[in-house]
C-alpha cells in the first residue's frame, strides 16, 4: 500500500480520466479523457467555465462520486495508489488524511449545527482514533491559530454562522489541513468571498503550501487566481483538456481560441480602458450531445479555416513546440500566432 | 429563552380570550335555544323561559361572558332554590345536558383522547420517520419503491375507511382483538393498551405514511447539502455521515411538524373516536354542538386552542435547542 514515490515522481497522476453519468436523457460525458499530474509543492490551476468538468474531476480524485451512478475509467494515482476501482473503505481512509478538499461556499460546506472546533476535531479524530477528545480539540485550536484566526480558543467554540466569510474559509482550510494531507484540492475557494479577502486566502494557501509541501489543485474560472498561485495550468472545455502548460506559457502565449476568449474577457488594470472586452459568444455545450469534431467549434470564430476538420475531427493535445505546452486545436501554429496578434493581444488581460 | 417563553405565554392567554369571545358570540348567533332543545317538543313557553332562567341564558351576553370569566378564575354557583350547583375555580361551566360540571366531563374525555394521540404519535414517529430515512438512504432500490408505494396508498386512505376495515378484519371476523374500549392506564396498563391498539394502528399507519414521505424528502434534500459532502470529504464513515451530519439536520423540520400535528390532534380526533366508539374529547364536542351545550363546546374549543398554542411554544423552544442559528428573542 504505502509506496513511497521518489522525489521527482508526481504525487498525483491522472491518466485518461473519463467520468460519465448515465441519466434518463442519455450519457453525460462530464470528463472525457483528461490527463495531468501534480508534484508536491506545486500548484496546478484547472480553469474552465461551469460544466467544463473541473469539479467532477476533483470529486473523482477524492472518490466522492456514487459508484452506482457513475462510470469512471482511466487512472488516478495518489502517492502511487490507484483510486479508480479502489475499495470504498480504502478510499475513505485516504480522504481527509492523504488528500483533502476546500469547497467554494464555506457557509454551506460547514455543518450549521456543530461548533467549528468540533468539526475540525472530528476530521482529526477519524484518522487518529487513538487521539483523545482533548487532544483533538487542542489540535483544532492550533490549526485555527495557524490559519490566522484570532482568539482561536474562543472561536473554536463558535458556530459557522458566527464567523465572517473569510474566517469561515480559513476554518475550512484549517479543517482540510488538520491531518497534514499531501494533496489539497481547492474548488473555487475564493469565489464566494470579497476581493480583499480573496487575496488573503490565496496568500494563506501559498504560505501553507510552503510549510506543508503539499500538492495543490486550484480549480477556478478566475484567471487572476491562476496567475497568482498556480505553477501549471490546465484549461478544460466540455470535459476535455484543450490547453495545458506552465502559467507563463498559457498566460503569455495562449494557443487555444478558448483560452484567448477567457483572457480577452477579463478587464485589465493596465490596459487601454477604451478597448472593449471580447466575450466568448454562446453557451457551453450540452455534455450529452457534444458538438461533433472540436467541441468548441460552434463558439469559435476561426472554425472552418482548415476545411471541415473542426466539424469532423476531435483535435488531440499536441505540443506547441515549447516544452510542456500543449494545445488541442486544428489551427496551424502560424495561424494561431497571426490571429492572436491581430485579434486578441490588445483586449482584456491578454494585453 | 425565559423571556421568550413568558412573552409567548402572555400571547397565548390573549389568544385564548379572543377565542372564548368569538365562541360565545357564535353560539348566541345560532337561532335555536338550548332550552328548547333540552325541553323537547311539547314544551310550553313558560317552561322554556324557566329553563332558560335556570341555565342563566336569559341574561345579556355580556353579563354571561363576565360570569364565565369570573367562574374560570374564582368559581361560581349555578341555579337557585332546590337546584344549586357549586362550581369551584377553574369553573368552565355547567353542562346543560347531563347535570355535570364541564371539568368533570373533561376529566373523563381528555385522558381518552390523550391516550389515543400519544400512542399513535409514538407509532407514526418511530415507523414513519425510520421508514422515510431508510428509503432515502436506499434511494431507487426495491425497498425504497415498496416503502414509497405503501406510503402513497397510506397517505390517500382515510381514517373512516381503514378503521372500519381493520375493525371488520381484526375484531368482527377473526376476533383477534377485543372491540376497542378505554380503560384508564392507572387501572390496568395491559387492558389500556389492548383496548386502544386499533385506533393506534389506524391513526399511526395513516400518519406514518405522511411522515415517511416527509422524512424521505427531507433526508434526500439534506444528503445533497454541501456539508454532507464535506463530511464525506473528511473521510468520515458512512454511518457517521448519515447519522451525525445528515439525520441531525433532516430531523429538525420533522420535529416542528410533529409538534404541531400532535397539538392539533389532542384537540380531538373526532372521526377516530367515533369509529371505535371511544368517548373522547372530540366526540363529546360534536355531541355538545348538536345539543347546543355551550359550556362543553366552549371548553373544548378553548382546550384545543390551548393544546395548539402550547405545542407551538414547545416547538419553537425545541427548534432553538436543536438549531444553534435560531435565537429566541
Amino acid at each position: 500500500m504505502s509506496v513511497t514515490p521518489t522525489a521527482d515522481e508526481p504525487y498525483l497522476r491522472v491518466r485518461d480520466l473519463k467520468v460519465q453519468f448515465p441519466t434518463e436523457d442519455g450519457l453525460v460525458k462530464a470528463v472525457d479523457g483528461v490527463s495531468f499530474s501534480v508534484r508536491r509543492g506545486q500548484t496546478l490551476g484547472i480553469v474552465g467555465e461551469s460544466g467544463s468538468g473541473k469539479s467532477v474531476t476533483s470529486m473523482s480524485i477524492l472518490g466522492l462520486h456514487n459508484p452506482k451512478r457513475t462510470k469512471i475509467s482511466g487512472e488516478i494515482s495518489v502517492g502511487g495508489r490507484n483510486i479508480v476501482g479502489m475499495d470504498d473503505e480504502k478510499i475513505r481512509l485516504l480522504r481527509g488524511q492523504d488528500m483533502a478538499m476546500i469547497f467554494q461556499d464555506p457557509l454551506s460546506a460547514l455543518h450549521p449545527y456543530y461548533k467549528v472546533g468540533v468539526q475540525i476535531a472530528e476530521a482529526y479524530r477519524i484518522h487518529h482514533p487513538s487521539a483523545s477528545k482533548a487532544e483533538a480539540t487542542k489540535r483544532a485550536v492550533d490549526m485555527l491559530d495557524r490559519v490566522g484566526i484570532p482568539q482561536p480558543q474562543r472561536r473554536a467554540k463558535q458556530y459557522p454562522h458566527e464567523f465572517s466569510g473569510g474566517m469561515r474559509q480559513r476554518a475550512m482550510i484549517a479543517m482540510s489541513l488538520v491531518n497534514d494531507p499531501a494533496l489539497l484540492i481547492a474548488d473555487e475557494p475564493t469565489t464566494a468571498l470579497d476581493v480583499t479577502v480573496q487575496a488573503q486566502i490565496l496568500d494563506l494557501l501559498e504560505d501553507l503550501q510552503r510549510e506543508f509541501n503539499s500538492a495543490i489543485i486550484m480549480i477556478t474560472h478566475d484567471l487572476g487566481v491562476v496567475a497568482q498561485i498556480a505553477d501549471d495550468v490546465l484549461v478544460m472545455y466540455a470535459g476535455r483538456a484543450i490547453e495545458t502548460g506552465s502559467v507563463e506559457q498559457v498566460m503569455r502565449s495562449p494557443q487555444h481560441p478558448y483560452t484567448w476568449g477567457l483572457l480577452a474577457s477579463v478587464p485589465s488594470l493596465h490596459g487601454d480602458a477604451e478597448v472593449d472586452l471580447v466575450p466568448i459568444k454562446g453557451n457551453p455545450p450540452s455534455l450529452i450531445n457534444l458538438p461533433s469534431g472540436c467541441s468548441f467549434h460552434p463558439r469559435c470564430r476561426y472554425a472552418g479555416r482548415n476545411g471541415n476538420k473542426s466539424f469532423a475531427e476531435v483535435p488531440e493535445l499536441r505540443s506547441t513546440g515549447q516544452e510542456g505546452h500543449q494545445v488541442a486545436c486544428h489551427l496551424t501554429a502560424a495561424d494561431r500566432l497571426k490571429l492572436y496578434q491581430e485579434d486578441i493581444a490588445h483586449a482584456g488581460v491578454a494585453q | 429563552m425565559v423571556r421568550f417563553v413568558i412573552r409567548r405565554l402572555l400571547l397565548a392567554v390573549t389568544t385564548l380570550f379572543a377565542i372564548s369571545i368569538i365562541t360565545f358570540l357564535l353560539f348566541f348567533a345560532v337561532p335555536a335555544s338550548p332550552a328548547e332543545v333540552m325541553c323537547g317538543k311539547n314544551c310550553s313557553p313558560t317552561q322554556v323561559a324557566q329553563t332558560e332562567h335556570r341555565l342563566g341564558i336569559d341574561q345579556p351576553i355580556l353579563k354571561q361572558y363576565g360570569q364565565f370569566v369570573k367562574g374560570v378564575f374564582v368559581g361560581r354557583t349555578y341555579g337557585e332554590g332546590d337546584f344549586v350547583r357549586e362550581c369551584p375555580a377553574p369553573c368552565l361551566g355547567y353542562s346543560y345536558r347531563n347535570d355535570e360540571l364541564v371539568t368533570e366531563t373533561l376529566k373523563r374525555t381528555v385522558p381518552v383522547t390523550v391516550s389515543i394521540v400519544v400512542g399513535a404519535a409514538i407509532m407514526w414517529l418511530v415507523i414513519g420517520v425510520s421508514l422515510g430515512m431508510m428509503s432515502a438512504l436506499r434511494r431507487g432500490t426495491i425497498f425504497d419503491r415498496i416503502a414509497i408505494g405503501v406510503s402513497l396508498v397510506g397517505a390517500s386512505l382515510q381514517v373512516y375507511f381503514l378503521g372500519l376495515v381493520l375493525l371488520l378484519l381484526l375484531v368482527y371476523s377473526t376476533g383477534l382483538l377485543p372491540a376497542p374500549s378505554y380503560t384508564p392506564f392507572t387501572e390496568n396498563p395491559g387492558k389500556w393498551a389492548v383496548g386502544l391498539i386499533l385506533p393506534w394502528i389506524t391513526l399511526g399507519f395513516l400518519n406514518s405514511a405522511l411522515y415517511a414521505r416527509l422524512s424521505r424528502a427531507q433526508m434526500l434534500e439534506t444528503l445533497s447539502e454541501d456539508y454532507v459532502r464535506t463530511a464525506r470529504a473528511k473521510g468520515l464513515t458512512k454511518r457517521k455521515v448519515h447519522t451525525r451530519h445528515a439525520l441531525r439536520a433532516a430531523i429538525t423540520p420533522i420535529i416542528t411538524i410533529a409538534g404541531l400535528d400532535i397539538g392539533a390532534s389532542l384537540g380531538g380526533t373526532v372521526i377516530t373516536e367515533s369509529i371505535f366508539g371511544l368517548q373522547g374529547l372530540g366526540r363529546s364536542a360534536v355531541r355538545a354542538v348538536v345539543e347546543l351545550n355551550l359550556p362543553i363546546v366552549l371548553a373544548t374549543v378553548l382546550l384545543a386552542a390551548l393544546f395548539i398554542v402550547v405545542a407551538n411554544i414547545i416547538v419553537d423552544v425545541l427548534y432553538a435547542v436543536v438549531d444553534p442559528r435560531v435565537r429566541l428573542s
